[in-house]
């Protein structure tokens, strides 16, 4: 078992705009252990949309390392780091981002679909992904046919599909009104109460209460690192276990031996 | 597995938009059943072209006599020879070792007719005097009785072979075997002895060699011809005499090896030219050479509809392109979210391009589909422009009312492998830039 999920040392990204350099991270350093909950925050500016691009391996740091497991994402290329994304990483965004002509279950199938792993084990899983989020009856409903909230769902079905070492969530609220945030935060409470561990990154208070850490940037800097003392827990959400990972259908592999 | 999910996923992607999808399509399949119908065309021409050459035979060497132009001075009296004579035949068929055989001819106009019927009027033909050879040079086929014989030939007999279409108007009601024609203006009469099949009219190749008609042809024993009638044919009309004097009207030379035609053909014309370089009074027919003329012809046609119908293909891709570029486009916010999720740059370019090869697979597919109709659409044109306008029609050449077009086997994969690859040529540059956004970037994309 990984006792960390990530683990960031002395992270800086600058970037160059019109000659002029932008420093937007200054030196981040975390450790993300194992069934963490983290809210990362911090206002506009303070590098948070950085961060998230670098937690979320779309993006190389200037300097600094940032390991996942065993290997240090901050060496790779582009090609390793979507082998990266596609197993190691469970995207939640704010607008959903589901693929408008996909179904339900294709769109949970797709990190799988670049990770070459499809079949009928892994098409079982997906539905049982579907059911866990209460969408078993809408299985090929397109994105279109669905409510914001319902999108977000089979988003974070989507983000389990590939068994990551974290789910990595955009403002995964910030699209939806206070009832569906309820069942959302509901949902990842369940899934962080199983062990799996999330990073969110939000600007509102409301929703960064329900995680067990808050990391607050400002200015490329950690701000403050604290534990949350007056955590909310999310009411209990739909009922349902976790289908368990088939074992070759275990994506997790290094992305220089594959 | 994948691959039939990376097809199912390109056609869902392309059934977003039903409608441009379909305008791309049209694009290629437009250009691919031009390739195939413009081929055909150009093959169906030539393909005629070449079997009128073939029926003069491509081993054979025709020399014919020209008549020179009418000399105002020129009277009854001074009548001069032109054109070939007997012995440049026998001096052809024996000193060139190369022809296997000289067939002479001697063609005149005369009048025939029927004393046994009152009834019918005498007709205008064509009195061709030859040897027993002549019909396999003009491939005539016989409907009843013989053709001449050498020992007909020999025995200068009074006896004649007819054409088909003559015996049916001279002898409606009567079996013409055995009966006598007459020829009014020599008074003579001729037994006939066969019947030939109709022939339809050869036409004209060229500038070389004019059209010639068989209908009403009669068939006469050369030696028969020559001591009936002389080497003089004179003609009477509006009360002035016009004569021609002349032995033969043409010799077919038969070239025992093809590759010896056009040799030959030099030598025959160097012989008959020895003692006037300029001589105007024979012409020479190489169909050999007409033959690779037309093979000649026949390339430059394909080469001119290839690049036709290229042209096309390259509209259809240019077509490809654009909507791609505007797919791309449009769907940045997809790529980003593929990337994202774990899509490296070569799932882009490969999404991308399977999109555009399904475009093309399928408008080649339709294409080919149409490419085939071609022919069966190209007859039913021609036969309603036939009903109903036939003015129209009888002004297009003769070559496209005859020919039937013929799809050339090649140009269907040809087609359509073009379209494929014209697909992925065009479908290549979307792709990659597609697959070269920043994934950064077009997440952020609205």
């Amino acid at each position: 078992m990984r006792e960390n999920a990530c683990e960031i040392s002395d992270l800086t990204k600058h970037y160059v705009l019109k000659s002029e350099t932008v420093r937007a991270l200054r030196g981040v350093t975390f450790n993300v252990p194992q069934g963490d909950y983290v809210a990362i925050m911090g206002p506009s500016g303070s590098g948070k949309s950085t961060l998230l691009n670098l937690l979320g391996c779309l993006d190389r740091p200037t300097s600094g390392s940032f390991r996942l497991g065993d290997d240090n994402v901050a060496q790779m290329n582009d090609n390793e780091l979507s082998h990266i994304r596609a197993s190691r990483i469970g995207f939640v965004f704010q607008s959903y981002n589901l693929i408008p002509q996909l179904t339900v279950v294709e769109n949970i199938e797709v990190p799988l679909y670049y990770l070459g792993k499809l079949n009928k084990q892994t098409r079982k899983r997906c539905i049982e992904l579907a059911e866990m989020v209460g969408l078993g009856d809408r299985l090929d409903h397109r994105p279109t046919q669905l409510s914001g909230g319902q999108q977000q769902r089979v988003a974070i079905a989507r983000s389990m599909v590939n068994d990551p070492y974290f789910i990595l969530a955009d403002e995964a609220t910030g699209n939806l009104d206070t009832v569906t945030t309820e069942e959302i935060l509901a949902i990842f409470e369940r899934l962080n109460q199983e062990g799996r561990t999330i990073i969110m990154v939000t600007h509102e208070d409301e929703v960064s209460a329900h995680a067990k850490r808050i990391i607050r940037l400002r200015d490329g800097h950690i701000q403050s690192d604290v534990q949350n003392k007056n955590r909310v827990i999310a009411g209990t959400g739909t009922p349902g276990a976790i289908p368990a990972i088939p074992a070759d259908a275990n994506p997790v592999a290094s992305p220089t031996t594959s | 597995m994948l691959i039939f999910r990376t097809l199912q996923l390109g056609v869902k992607s392309l059934l977003l938009h039903p409608m441009r999808s379909l305008l791309t399509i049209i694009g290629i399949f437009i250009g691919v059943t031009s390739v195939i119908w413009l081929l055909a065309v150009g093959e169906g021409v030539s393909k005629e072209a070449q079997k009128r050459i073939q029926d003069l035979g491509a081993n054979n060497i025709i020399v014919r006599s020209v008549e020179p132009p009418e000399d105002s001075s020129s009277n009854f009296r001074q009548v001069n020879l032109f054109g070939l004579t007997r012995a440049e035949h026998q001096l052809l068929s024996q000193t060139i070792p190369t022809v296997n055989g000289a067939i002479p001819v001697r063609e005149m106009r005369k009048e025939f007719a029927y004393t046994g019927n009152a009834a019918v009027k005498p007709i205008n033909g064509r009195l061709v005097g030859c040897t027993p050879e002549y019909q396999e040079v003009t491939r005539l086929k016989m409907d009843r009785g013989h053709f001449i014989t050498s020992r007909e030939v020999e025995g200068n007999a009074s006896i004649c072979v007819i054409a088909g279409r003559l015996a049916q108007k001279l002898f409606p009601s009567e079996d013409p075997i055995g009966k006598q024609i007459f020829l009014p203006e020599n008074k003579e009469r001729y037994r006939i002895v066969g019947v030939c099949k109709h022939r339809e009219a050869s036409a004209a190749i060229g500038g070389s060699l004019s059209s010639q008609d068989f209908s009403n042809d009669v068939y006469i024993p050369i030696s028969t011809m020559k001591s009936r009638m002389g080497d003089i044919v004179m003609k009477r009309s509006s009360g002035s005499f016009s004569a021609k004097h002349y032995e033969l009207t043409q010799v077919t030379l038969q070239v025992r090896n093809v590759d010896d035609v056009p040799r030959t053909a030099k030598l025959i014309m160097n012989t008959l030219k020895r003692n006037d370089p300029n001589r105007q009074d024979v012409s020479i027919v190489v169909p050999y050479e007409l033959l690779e003329q037309a093979e000649a012809q026949r390339l430059m046609i394909l080469g001119f509809m290839v690049l036709i119908a290229g042209i096309s293909l390259i509209v259809g891709g240019v077509g490809i392109m654009n909507i791609m570029l505007a797919t791309v486009t449009e769907r940045t916010r997809e790529i980003g979210i593929r990337r994202a999720l774990g899509a490296n740059q070569g799932d882009i370019t490969r999404q991308f391009l399977v999109e555009t090869m399904v475009l093309s697979v399928v408008g080649g597919g339709v294409g080919v589909l149409l490419g085939f109709l071609g022919p069966p659409i190209f007859n039913l044109a021609r036969s309603i422009l036939e009903s109903s306008s036939p003015k129209l029609y009888a002004s297009i050449p003769k070559d496209i009312q005859v020919m039937t077009p013929e799809i050339v086997p090649l140009s269907v994969p040809l087609a359509f492998f073009i379209a494929v690859a014209v697909g992925v040529i065009f479908g290549i540059y979307p792709a990659i830039r597609a697959a070269q956004m920043d994934p950064i970037e077009a997440l952020r994309h609205e």
